[in-house]
This record gives C-alpha cells, sequence and structure tokens, in this order.
C-alpha cells in the first residue's frame, strides 16, 4: 500500500448512481476516492489537477436520453475537454464503468482502434445478473496486472459492445488493433469463453468483450461492476460454501490504486 | 410559416422490432410481416429559421450512433389534416405524444442543444415519436387495429397512418385570475351535480359543510378553493373510509343480526396493534410520510408502500413509474435518503382471450409489460435496487391491476425536522409545474369506467427520475446541514396538499406567480393542483436559503421560494395581485363532516376466528395411490409452473438488485440464481458490524375471497415467517398495511374490509409486530359498458421490515448439501380453502373436510420462530423455506430445483390424506435443511416446553442423486428429475 493514498476523482453527473459503491471499492483498495459533482468543478470548488486518477461511475446520467453515455459524453467534450485530454495523453489511470464506460466510448476516448459503440442488450431488456470475466493476457494495461477471473454483476440495458463493420457483409469483426486493446471478457463459469452464449455473454457482444482499454493501456472501460463484489457476502452463492468464494472484484482496484501511485 | 424539420433515425439492429412482432398474436394477428421502428424528432424553428445544416450537425453530433443508425434530415411538410397521405406511405404508422405529455428525451435533447449554440431564436421546441414500417401481408384495417391496440396508449399518445404531423405545446392565453363558482344558493341536487360535474368526489354531507362555510363568509367559493377542498377531504389524503364510524352489522349467527359500531378502522384495529404492543424501538408509527423504527445507535430505517393502481390501469408505464417515485419522496419526507424498493403486483392472467375484455380496458399482457417496464426505469435510474416483491395473477385484476411500490430510507436515528415555523419561506426544490397529473387524488377515489382513461387522462404522469435523483441528493445534505424545519412531497393535489398541510398549524401565504412552470397558460388553480412529479416542499428560515440554493445548483435542482408560512392560521393563495384562496386553516383541516358507513358481514359468510381450529382432523382411512397417484406428480409440476407460483425471473432481472452494494440475500438464489428467496437481507455499505435487516411480504387475494379475516392472519403471519426464513429477528419486525379493496359504501364491502382489519389486530399482536405505516386504495372497481362491476378481490398486502442481527448467519432457501436432514418446522394445520391446488385438481379434494378450512393463526408461531432463529443464529441451519402456496411438496421442489440436488421424503407422518400433506397449504410452518451433525443439537433448539408435542419433525434427507422423491405410506406418490421441477418453475 502506497503511503500516500492517492486522491481518486469520481465523478458524479445528473443521473450518476454507482458512485458510492465505486468509493468504496477504492476505498478498500488503498485509494482516496471523492465523489465531485461536476457543477463543483466548473465551479472551481474542486481542481482535478490535484487528483491521480479519474473514475467515471456507473449510473444512468441524463436518464439516458439520446443513447447511454451521449450527454455526458457531451460534457466531457464540452466542459471538460482539457481535464479529460490530459489524463488520457499524460498517461494517468481513467475507469469507467458502465454509465462511465458508454460516456468514454461515446466522447471517441474508447473506441477500440476503430468506431465503437455500447447499444441495447441483444435481449432488448435491461438485465441484472452475475458474469464471470477474464482478463485479457495479451494486454499489457497496469490495470490487469496480475489479474484472475472476476465474479460480479452486470446492471444494464444498452452494454453490447459493437465496432463498425469491417468488411462488407455478415457480422462485424474486430481489427487487429482493436483485439490488442480488449481488457476483458465474458466467460462461462468455468473460465472457458462464453463464445456469444446467453446469458454467460449477457448482451452479445461482439468477440465477448467486457472491457477494453486504450491503446496505452490506461484508460479501462468496462460493462460489469466489480465495485459491486468487494465483500465475499455480496456474492449470489456466499451462503453456499463454507469458504468465502474467491473472484472478488478487488484486486481490479488494487491495481488501479497501485498504477495512480506511481504515475 | 418557418420551417419545422423531420430526422428519421434507423437502427440495423432487429431487437425493438421483434418484441412488437412477437406481441402482434396479442391483438389477434398471426400473418408473417417484417417490421421495422424508426426513431422520428421534430424540431420547429423559432423567430428565425432553423437550417437543415444545423439539424444534420444534431443528428452527427448528438443523436445517432455512427455504428448502429442511420438517418436523414428533411423539412415536414404540412398536410392537409386526414388527408394527403402518400400510397407507399399506407403500411406505415406513426406515434408521438399529446402535446404536454412529459418528454424526457425532447428535453434532454433541446437542452443539449442549446449547448451546442442552437438557441430559442432559432430551435423553439423539440418533440419525438416513433414510425413503424410494416412490410407484407397487411391491409389497411388490421394495421389500424394494431396501432390501436398495440402500438399507442390514447391516454398519452396519438398515430397517424402515414406521417403524423407533429403538435408542440404552446402557450395558450394567460389566466391569471381564480374563477367563482356559484354554490351559496344550491339545494342537495345541485350541490351533488356540482361535484360530479367538477370531479370532486365529495358526497352531501360535505359539500354541504362546504357551502355552510362559504355562507358565512358571505361570498362564493374560487375554483382553487373548491379544487382545495376537494383534494385536502379525499379520500386518497385523508382515508375517511379508515376513520369513518361505522355500524357493522353481523348476520353468521343463525338467526340473528349483531350491530355493533367501529368508530374508526383505523384507530381500533392497526394503531391499536401498536400502541398495545408497544415496541421501545417504533420511532414513527402512523404519523408521518413513512414509518420508521429504530436500526442501531446511530441510524434509524423507514419503510413506506403506496399504490398507484388507477393511474396503471390506464397508462402502465407512467402510473408504476409515478408510482415508485412517489413512494420514494414519502421517505425523503422524513428527511432518509432511500436506500431500497419493492414492488408487488397484480394482474389480469396474460392469456386472457382479448374478446372477452370489458370495454376500455387495456390487455393484461400490456399492463403487466408497462408496469413492469415502469418500476425499472424509475428505480434503476434513482439507484436504487429493487429487492423484494410479489407478482399475483386473479382475474379480479383485469379491469384493476394493483401496483404497490415501496421504498426502504435510512437516516441519522431521531432527525426528521417536521414543523415549519412562522417566517419560514416555502421553498419548492425540484421538477417545474405542468399541466400533468391534476386531479389525481380525487380520480384515484373513484370507481372507473370506459371513460376514465379519456376524462382523465390529464392525471397521468410521466417520470422523471433524475430530478428526483437530483432531489435525494439535495435533501440528505440539507438535512445534514440543519437547512430546514419541514419537509414534505407534492404527491396527490400537489401544492395544495403540500403546503395545505405543513401550514395546518400555522398558516401561509403564496404567490403562484412564483412558480416555475413547463410552459405558459396554466390557470392559478391548475398550477395550484397539478400533481407534477419530482417536487419537494420545505420551510426554510430566510437565512439558509442562499445555503440550500447552493446546494441546488451543485445537483442540478431548480429552487424557488413561492412564499411564508405566516402564523396567521389561514391558507391564503394569491397569483401577483390576484386572490386565489382564502381558507381558514381550521376549516381545511378540521371543517370535514365525519364519514359514517354500514358495513354487513352475510350470514355466509365464514366464521374468521371461529373456523375450525387446527385444521382438518383426518378421521378417515389413509389415502394414497386411488385419490391422487400418478397424478400428484402431474399436479405438482402444473403448481411449479403456475403464473402465481412460477418463477419471476422475467421482471426480477430487469430491476437492478446489486447497486448500492448492500443486497446480502438476493430475490433469486441458489446454484444457479433461480431459487425464489424468502425474503432479501441487505447490509448497507455505510454500516460498520454486521447488523443488517430483512424485507419481506404477504399476500393472498385467492385466500381473502373465502376468509377475509384468514386472509389478513395468513399474511401477517407470511410476512413475519419469511423474515424469520432467511434468519431475520422474529421479535424485531415492523409491518405497514396496504389494502386494496372496492368501493365501501357497499356494505358487504366494507364488512369484509373490517374482517380484514380484525385480523390484523389479532395478528399483529400475536406475533408483537407493529404496524408502523399503512394506506388505503378503496374504489378499485371498474363499471363495464355493459353495466357490470368488476371489482378485485379484497387484497391486503403486509410488507415487513426486520432486523437481522448477523448476516454472515444470513439463510437461503436452497438445499446445501447430500446428506442433510430437511425438517418440517411448525404447527402444520392443513387448509384448503383458497389453495392453488383445489384449484387446479378439484376432484383430488372432493369431499375432503379441509376444503371448508381457513389456514388460522398458529398459537406457537411466535416461540416457534424465534427458537429457530436461535438455531439459525447458532449456525445449525442450512436451508429455510416457508410453505406457502401449493403446500409442503411445492416448498421442497423449490428447495430442491434451487440447490440443484435431489431430496428423498416420507409424508406418511403428517396425514392420513395424501392430497392434504402434499398440497394443503398451512400458516406457520417452513422446511429446514440440517447437517447431520446438528440434529441433535437443532432437536434441542425446536423443543418448547409449551407445545404439547413436537414442533420439528424430520422428513428426509437431501441427496446427490438429482431425482426428487416424495413416499407416503410405503408407495412412491412422487418420483420427478430434478430437471423437470426446474423446467416446470422456470418455463424453458
Amino acid at each position: 500500500m502506497p503511503p500516500y493514498p492517492p486522491r481518486i476523482l469520481i465523478l458524479h453527473a445528473p443521473g450518476v448512481n454507482r458512485d458510492g459503491d465505486l468509493a468504496r471499492a477504492f476505498e478498500l483498495a488503498g485509494g482516496q476516492p471523492e465523489i465531485v459533482p461536476l457543477s463543483a468543478l466548473r465551479r472551481g470548488e474542486a481542481d482535478w489537477r490535484h487528483y491521480a486518477m479519474l473514475a467515471l461511475p456507473g449510473g444512468f446520467s441524463y436518464g439516458d436520453a439520446l443513447g447511454a453515455g451521449r450527454l455526458w459524453a457531451l460534457d466531457l467534450q464540452t466542459w471538460f475537454a482539457e481535464a479529460l485530454n490530459d489524463y488520457v495523453q499524460t498517461g494517468k489511470p481513467v475507469i469507467g464503468i458502465c454509465n462511465g464506460f458508454q460516456a468514454l466510448v461515446k466522447a471517441g476516448v474508447l473506441s477500440a482502434g476503430a468506431g465503437a459503440t455500447l447499444t441495447f442488450n441483444a435481449s432488448g431488456h435491461f438485465e441484472c445478473r452475475w458474469v464471470t470475466l477474464t482478463p485479457a493476457a495479451e494486454n499489457p494495461s497496469p490495470w490487469l496486472t496480475g489479474l484472475g477471473a472476476i465474479l460480479c454483476p452486470v446492471a444494464h440495458g444498452e452494454g453490447r459492445f459493437l465496432v463498425t463493420q469491417q468488411g462488407t457483409e455478415g457480422d462485424p469483426v474486430l481489427a487487429p488493433a482493436a483485439s490488442a486493446q480488449v481488457a476483458l471478457r465474458y466467460a462461462r463459469p468455468d473460465g472457458t469463453p462464453a463464445e456469444g452464449a446467453y446469458p454467460f455473454n449477457p448482451n452479445a457482444s461482439l468477440a465477448d468483450i467486457a472491457g477494453v482499454t486504450n491503446a496505452r493501456g490506461n484508460v479501462l472501460g468496462m460493462m460489469p461492476h466489480p465495485e459491486d463484489h468487494i465483500y465475499f457476502y455480496q456474492h449470489p452463492a456466499w451462503t453456499r460454501q463454507q469458504d468465502a468464494p474467491g473472484g472478488l472484484g478487488l484486486p481490479l482496484f488494487v491495481n488501479g490504486v497501485h498504477f495512480a501511485s506511481q504515475v | 410559416m418557418l420551417p419545422v424539420f423531420r430526422l428519421e433515425v434507423a437502427s440495423s439492429l432487429p431487437m425493438r422490432a421483434q418484441g412488437v412482432l412477437a406481441q402482434l398474436p396479442t391483438v389477434g394477428f398471426t400473418r408473417p410481416v417484417q417490421l421495422e421502428i424508426v426513431d422520428l424528432y421534430f424540431f420547429e424553428s423559432g423567430d428565425q429559421p432553423l437550417t437543415e445544416e444545423a439539424v444534420d450537425a444534431l443528428a452527427q453530433s448528438l443523436i445517432c450512433d455512427r455504428v448502429t443508425e442511420r438517418y436523414t434530415v428533411r423539412r415536414d411538410e404540412r398536410k392537409e389534416a386526414g388527408g394527403g397521405v402518400k400510397a407507399e406511405e399506407i403500411m406505415a404508422v406513426e406515434v408521438a405524444l399529446r402535446p404536454g405529455v412529459t418528454d424526457n428525451v425532447a428535453g434532454e435533447l433541446l437542452r443539449a442543444a442549446r449547448r451546442l449554440g442552437l438557441e430559442a431564436d432559432r430551435l423553439n421546441a423539440v418533440a419525438t415519436g416513433q414510425r413503424y414500417v410494416f412490410r407484407g401481408d397487411i391491409e389497411r384495417d388490421a394495421l389500424q387495429k394494431i396501432a390501436h391496440s398495440l402500438l399507442v396508449n390514447h391516454t398519452i399518445q396519438r398515430y397517424a397512418l402515414g406521417e403524423i404531423t407533429p403538435e408542440f405545446v404552446h402557450a395558450s392565453p394567460e389566466t391569471t385570475a381564480a374563477e367563482a363558482i356559484p354554490l351559496n344558493a344550491l339545494d342537495a341536487d345541485g350541490l351533488l351535480a356540482l361535484s360530479k360535474a367538477r370531479r370532486l368526489s365529495l358526497d352531501l354531507a360535505e359539500m354541504s359543510a362546504i357551502q355552510g362555510y362559504f355562507r358565512s363568509l358571505g361570498r362564493e367559493p374560487s375554483d382553487a378553493e373548491l379544487e382545495t377542498l376537494a383534494q385536502t377531504w379525499s379520500e386518497h389524503c385523508v382515508h375517511k373510509t379508515f376513520k369513518a364510524l361505522i355500524d357493522l352489522t353481523d348476520r353468521r349467527a343463525a338467526g340473528q343480526a349483531v350491530t355493533t359500531q367501529v368508530d374508526s378502522l383505523i384507530n381500533t384495529y392497526l394503531r391499536a396493534a401498536t400502541e398495545r404492543i408497544a415496541a421501545p424501538w417504533v420511532r414513527s408509527a402512523f404519523v408521518d410520510n413513512a414509518g420508521v423504527i429504530a436500526f442501531d445507535e446511530q441510524f434509524d430505517l423507514s419503510f413506506k408502500v403506496e399504490t398507484h393502481n388507477h393511474p396503471s390501469a390506464i397508462e402502465p408505464f407512467g402510473g408504476a413509474n409515478t408510482g415508485v417515485g412517489g413512494v420514494v419522496r414519502d421517505v425523503l419526507g422524513v428527511s432518509h435518503r432511500p436506500i431500497a424498493n419493492t414492488d408487488v403486483l397484480c394482474f389480469g392472467f396474460p392469456d386472457q382471450n382479448l374478446a372477452d375484455l370489458p370495454a376500455g380496458v387495456l390487455h393484461p399482457a400490456r399492463i403487466r409489460a408497462g408496469v413492469i417496464a415502469g418500476v425499472e426505469d424509475y428505480g434503476n435510474k434513482l439507484g436504487l435496487p429493487t429487492v423484494n416483491g410479489a407478482i399475483y395473477y386473479h382475474n379480479g385484476y383485469t379491469a384493476n391491476p394493483l401496483v404497490y411500490c415501496g421504498t426502504v430510507g435510512m437516516g441519522p436515528r431521531d432527525r426528521r425536522p417536521n414543523t415549519a415555523l412562522p417566517g419560514d419561506r416555502v421553498i419548492v426544490i425540484g421538477g417545474r409545474t405542468g399541466r400533468d397529473g391534476l386531479r389525481g387524488a380525487t380520480f384515484s377515489s373513484l370507481t372507473m369506467d370506459a371513460q376514465t382513461g379519456e376524462v382523465a387522462g390529464a392525471s397521468v404522469q410521466i417520470g422523471d427520475p433524475i430530478t428526483e435523483k437530483g432531489v435525494i441528493e439535495v435533501v440528505e445534505r440539507a438535512r445534514d446541514q440543519s437547512l430546514y424545519h419541514a419537509i414534505t412531497d407534492c404527491g396527490a393535489g400537489g401544492l395544495s396538499s403540500a403546503v395545505g398541510e405543513m401550514s395546518e398549524k400555522t398558516g401561509v401565504r403564496v404567490d403562484l406567480a412564483r412558480v416555475p412552470l413547463k410552459y405558459a397558460g396554466l390557470a392559478p388553480w391548475e398550477i395550484w393542483l397539478s400533481e407534477a412529479q419530482e417536487r419537494m416542499v420545505l420551510a426554510v428560515a430566510p437565512e439558509n436559503v442562499p445555503a440550500l440554493q447552493h446546494i441546488c445548483d451543485t445537483y442540478w435542482v431548480e429552487l424557488s421560494d413561492i412564499g411564508e408560512f405566516t402564523g396567521d392560521g389561514q391558507l391564503h393563495v394569491v397569483y401577483g395581485t390576484n386572490e386565489i384562496v382564502r381558507l381558514s386553516e381550521e376549516f381545511l383541516h378540521g371543517g370535514r363532516p365525519r364519514l359514517r358507513l354500514k358495513a354487513e358481514i352475510s350470514a355466509g359468510a365464514r366464521r374468521g376466528a371461529g373456523a375450525r381450529r387446527g385444521g382438518a382432523t383426518g378421521e378417515s382411512q389413509p389415502q394414497g395411490d386411488s385419490a391422487l397417484g400418478p397424478g400428484a406428480a402431474d399436479l405438482l409440476l402444473a403448481l411449479l409452473a403456475h403464473p402465481n407460483l412460477a418463477s419471476k425471473a422475467y421482471a426480477i432481472r430487469v430491476y437492478d438488485h446489486e447497486v448500492r452494494g448492500a443486497t446480502v440475500v438476493k430475490p433469486l438464489v441458489g446454484v444457479q440464481a433461480d431459487g425464489p428467496g424468502d425474503a432479501a437481507v441487505l447490509k448497507p455499505l455505510d454500516v460498520s458490524g454486521w447488523q443488517g435487516f430483512a424485507l419481506a411480504n404477504g399476500i393472498n387475494p385467492y385466500l381473502g375471497e373465502a376468509d377475509p379475516y384468514a386472509m389478513a392472519v395468513s399474511v401477517v403471519d407470511e410476512a413475519v415467517r419469511n423474515a424469520a426464513a432467511v434468519g431475520a429477528d422474529p421479535s424485531r419486525v415492523a409491518i405497514l398495511d396496504n389494502f386494496c379493496w372496492g368501493d365501501p359504501r357497499r356494505p358487504e364491502i366494507l364488512g369484509s374490509l373490517a374482517q380484514a382489519c380484525q385480523g390484523c389486530y389479532d395478528a399483529a399482536v400475536h406475533y408483537g409486530a407493529p404496524f408502523i405505516s399503512g394506506k388505503d386504495s378503496l374504489n378499485n372497481e371498474y363499471l363495464g359498458t355493459d353495466g357490470k362491476r368488476h371489482a378485485i378481490p379484497g387484497s391486503l398486502l403486509i410488507s415487513s421490515i426486520a432486523i437481522h442481527p448477523d448476516v454472515r448467519r444470513a439463510v437461503t432457501m436452497d438445499l446445501k448439501a447430500a446428506g442433510n436432514w430437511l425438517y418440517l418446522v411448525g404447527e402444520w394445520q392443513p387448509a384448503l380453502a383458497g389453495s392453488h391446488a383445489v384449484q387446479l385438481a378439484p376432484a383430488c379434494f372432493a369431499g375432503s373436510p379441509a376444503l371448508d378450512c381457513s389456514p388460522q393463526l398458529p398459537q406457537l408461531a411466535p416461540q416457534i420462530y424465534r427458537a429457530l432463529h436461535r438455531a439459525m443464529q447458532a449456525g445449525l441451519v442450512r436451508a429455510a423455506h416457508d410453505l406457502s402456496e401449493g403446500g409442503l411438496a411445492v416448498a421442497a421442489a423449490e428447495m430442491s430445483l434451487a440447490g440443484r440436488l435431489g431430496l428423498e421424503l416420507d409424508l406418511s407422518a403428517l396425514h392420513e390424506d395424501a392430497c392434504l400433506a402434499l398440497f394443503a397449504e398451512t400458516n406457520g410452518c417452513l422446511l429446514v435443511e440440517v447437517e447431520p451433525q446438528h440434529t441433535a443439537a437443532f432437536d434441542q433448539a425446536l423443543r418448547l416446553e409449551s407445545a404439547p408435542a413436537p414442533v420439528a419433525m424430520r422428513l428426509g434427507q437431501v441427496t446427490e442423486h438429482p431425482e426428487f422423491r416424495l413416499a407416503f405410506h410405503g408407495q412412491t406418490l412422487v418420483q420427478l428429475p430434478l430437471a423437470a421441477l426446474v423446467a416446470a418453475f422456470t418455463h424453458s
């Protein structure tokens, strides 16, 4: 644990609601999170330069009007462009979870090397269920260092990761540049790839993609909620096991705090 | 005319169209067709013409998804009304909201467009819609029918074949004065006619009292004054039936009628139970917007459950949506942070034949889809986990669906400011006021008919959860900084109720010209009465207003200062210099003549408490194979697949039940998370240590039809027992009552309500479970065009909140390991009244004495639940599940399928009649799984001094072999593979 816990800026916009869950996860991981409304930043009551990490939590910013994350992305692009640019370009850690991921994608920060989007689940409805995630071994992002499988819930209606169609016919395929940026994939409970099968891949994301990084690896976006599995009792089957179940989401946040304290 | 632009956005993804296509058979259309759904956006120029380039830029940067969507922009051509449809467009239907209906997407889009530089002089307004393009074997008539009964809700939407002409809300001419209503010269008929014409829902005595008041003032009332009185005196706001003086005539005793007087149902039964129990941990019961109990030294918990039935019947999404929003604001009204939601929904059967629906009624499948989506939308967007509930089907709910929405809040101990002081400012925070939701309180007190949807269209509200989320953030911070003296929500009756309630002891002066409006042109009485959502009223000392304003600015919440609490005992409302309302608070709150009602319990009604105790004592010979035989397995599967018993995953999975990270026991449990949990257990992240709380409920309308008293005791028992099943402390349970009944002016309806209240009292006192809050929704009747009344079965929901001393000891219902023993715990008293097994297989139970038996209040249950609780705290219990609909066989099967483990039970010791042993329903019982090494300790823990017989009986063991076996007197009655149970329960 770093001697001075890095300060983490958890950005709050209208309709954000997993800010508290995320703050608790970072706290537990040794960070010093602060939930700061965008309005307070705009009024100069807080300064984004004083933080070692930027985190965009889940929720329904602006009610997901015009598509999930779209209007929050507009905030990022118009009011927060300099700050976001500073984080992304200087290699400071940035994480967006669920609605935060959607905002980063719609703002063009995470594009998987092509045109990417997060759109409506193939099931056509919101889905709250637990999933198994496996980290992409080929992605060297500090967020993923030494990470094992994560069990955690998804809770979204627009989590299907798609990219601009490559080629003329059939399903879109992932360009090689995009493949390298895949961070987390949906898997079956035994860790084998979901291969698109519902409900293991809960939204029919392309190539089981649950999370991606930027090319540099400092920005991570993901749909599932590791911040909602930081205690054993949050796991849905904890009463079945005499020993605490594994697969907690906490190591991801520990990685993030470690990363932040080194930048 | 300056141009209006039309933007069409089409998606390459088929899900939405597939969803609509899947529903076509429910409106009788079965031919194969293709469908494309296109989103429509309309942009109206300001004083300067809008350009196509500007709209194109909006489409590119804000609206159209580059990966999955494509768009076109063009100038919208106005067409002559009713004509001008091009031939090739005939197979397209376009749908848009009626003007004035809240359109959150259009609102956000307009705001975003302003930020991108499109000011009001260029872009005046935005509207949205959808275009449905059908291709294939379909003609105009069929299309019209599909549009009419599937695509459009006429209450809030309109449609056109071909292209629709957008409508924008424009300011209507300003009216700033009140209108005087001639009242003082009216006779009795005239008063009633006025009440009816204005939909005041006031009876003659009430109208006469109002007439007397204005005669004494020597003037006629204004429209706003009359509406204020109607709202304040409505059933919805003052619960006049529950406070009425009732002459109750009981005809059950042979040959004689006994009439007694009940001086207020609420005081006699509900409040009386709470007072008799006198639990020291009850912080507030019945007086505040929500009930409050102690959690620990630091925190209190609050709980409130509301109904939103009538609005959900005519606009299911908006009705349920604002139902959630309303109950969340109730919790804000006790200055608590909302932390979890519950929902209990009652519908007609979703396979109901369309042709048999009463005129003017939406199909139950549509109501269900809309209501679930409405609960999902509001709860998920507020970031509140929806963790407990039920869905119940009954033909009586076809025209009258029930939507019970509950919210739990948490706040610092004993910190609930609720006294406005003279000199305080009247501060409104949150949403703006529009014409939406006018007269909701009186609307909810009316019997509905085929015209209700049309007439009450204005009563429908569409929620805006993101605004409410901001209000939540503001209230929590304002409370922590002690910035207000009182707070209440704008619910039914709008400002008139909220301000009226807060000023009861002081008086108030309000200027309606200072209320921010969604659009200009509202008459003063409309501003005063509007039920626009997401508003709270606070009493704030003038020096604290700037600090509150700063918090509101931070969370994007609008604040307006509309007046002052005065101290002169007058409710005084002006619009600028125009006088709108001047009523004495004394008359407004104390002038209502007390309602006097007649209730009757007919000779044929059940004895309730006097019914045969102890269930059916079987004198007959063992009946196994002969009566039931191989049918037992089929009946078990049919029960598991019955809509009332089968998995509710279709709703649970669209609710976020994980947000806030507190959900220790989730609504679905077990190996594959598909078993029906008995109760939710939560431990808020803010709480240190291991204490948490459980949420559960009980509802049983089928039993209520047969025996309202028995229903009441049964649902109280079930709400307590479900909480006990997950390990909550059965002596720390608080309960809420929600009565949904028919028209109380009909004596037999009121009689059954009185019986249910009596049951509430007896059961609450029995369990030491105080009522902390309650609500009634009466007049749940629908008058068909044929004059036939469609009433709901009297439906009592009991919701429970119970302290869980150590969530690490929480227990779930899924079987855990082979070799463990399964016990039946409790006094098993078989009853069949209202049971599901009898409905499905009446022949199996013909002649059974249990047919006449209702489940009773189990005498030893409080001690048994406490003993079981101690065993759970000692770690002796691996699983527990309550016996409810479908009896023991269903409970055991659910445990088995949830744990994906086999079970082998012998039920011979229960009863001579196999049908009863398997399927009879009972109160007070649970199945409990215990490891072999703990059986001795468990037996010891469940030994009660006072019990004549053991209250825990071993029935058999858990097996690795995936088979479910029930034996009876040497025969195997049920032998089913686990997969069959799973398939039946999950409909997979």
